[in-house]
């Protein structure tokens, strides 16, 4: 049998270990999922304080073939009418995207790490 | 009924005249506008037929694609829409003078090959998409009545706008 005093001093001890290895609690949160809704010709509202880790569903809703292709070609993610498609987020920065079909069609992204 | 149009032999035009879709007269009708605006996306998917048919120039022949698979995608909603709205579009001189001027140009482009047609066929894209945004402004949206059909003429001239851009980079580039 452990003695009480020692038990509590692993408790303790236990919790100390677990403040002093803690980490931000934002850092801990799970990435974060966002859609990204293309709609006549447009991409929609992009998501702030996006985070690299994080998912974009990028959604069309157009009867036309888009893509969501960045500058940087860091993702090209293409579009068939009325489909959708996932993708993570791997980089941080600002990245410009646009459509390759329709390149008026532009937005960016501003990703933290 | 859309779906019994017959265009065969109608493509592309060049240098379509203003007047060609000025519609003098009376304002259209929205049974008229969905026949010109039909119309008018039939003939660039046949010019795009054609292009692919004849061209070999890969960069020619994805902005063909494109015009066939966007202006099929906006026809068949436009047929969508008209069957739910009950209209029948109507004939007019307007799409008829499209229908000619498209069969026109298609002999003629028929008749180049290669670096020629591909040239023609941009050109000819240019003022195309130029002359139909300019109708399509000034003429069919704002006489639009039903407001899905004006919605439809409207994302339509957001496309078309964007294919003439497309056009006109590619012309820069095989000139």
């Amino acid at each position: 049998m452990v003695p009480f005093g020692y038990r509590a001093a692993i408790a303790a001890g236990a919790m100390a270990a677990a403040l002093l290895i803690g980490v931000p609690g934002e850092a801990l949160a799970a990435p974060a999922t966002y859609t990204v809704t293309i709609r006549n010709m447009r991409f929609g509202a992009v998501p702030a304080n996006l985070r690299v880790g994080d998912r974009i569903i990028w959604v069309n809703r157009d009867i036309f073939r888009h893509t969501a292709t960045a500058r940087n070609r860091s993702f090209n993610i293409d579009l068939p009418p009325s489909a959708s498609a996932t993708m993570v987020v791997r980089q941080s920065g600002t990245i410009a995207f646009y459509c390759t079909y329709h390149p008026g069609m532009t937005g960016q992204l501003v990703v933290a790490r | 009924m859309l779906r019994k149009f017959t265009l065969a032999g109608a493509a592309a035009f060049f240098a379509l005249s203003g007047a060609a879709l000025s519609h003098d007269g009376p304002h259209p009708s929205d049974a008229q506008i969905a026949h010109i605006a039909y119309t008018a996306g039939q003939i660039d998917v046949a010019a795009g037929r054609q292009a692919l048919a004849k061209s070999r120039n890969p960069a020619v022949r994805g902005f063909a694609e494109q015009m066939v698979r966007d202006h099929s995608a906006v026809n068949q909603q436009a047929v969508a829409l008209v069957t739910r709205l009950g209209v029948t579009p109507e004939a007019n001189p307007t799409s008829a003078t499209l229908t000619a001027q498209a069969d026109r140009q298609m002999r003629r482009l028929g008749a180049l090959r290669r670096a020629a047609f591909d040239r023609a066929y941009i050109a000819n894209e240019i003022a195309y998409h130029r002359t139909v945004n300019g109708a399509l402004s000034g003429t069919l949206i704002p006489n639009a009545h039903n407001p899905e059909l004006k919605s439809l003429l409207e994302t339509g001239l957001t496309l078309f706008r964007e294919h003439q851009a497309h056009a006109e980079r590619i012309a820069r580039r095989i000139r």
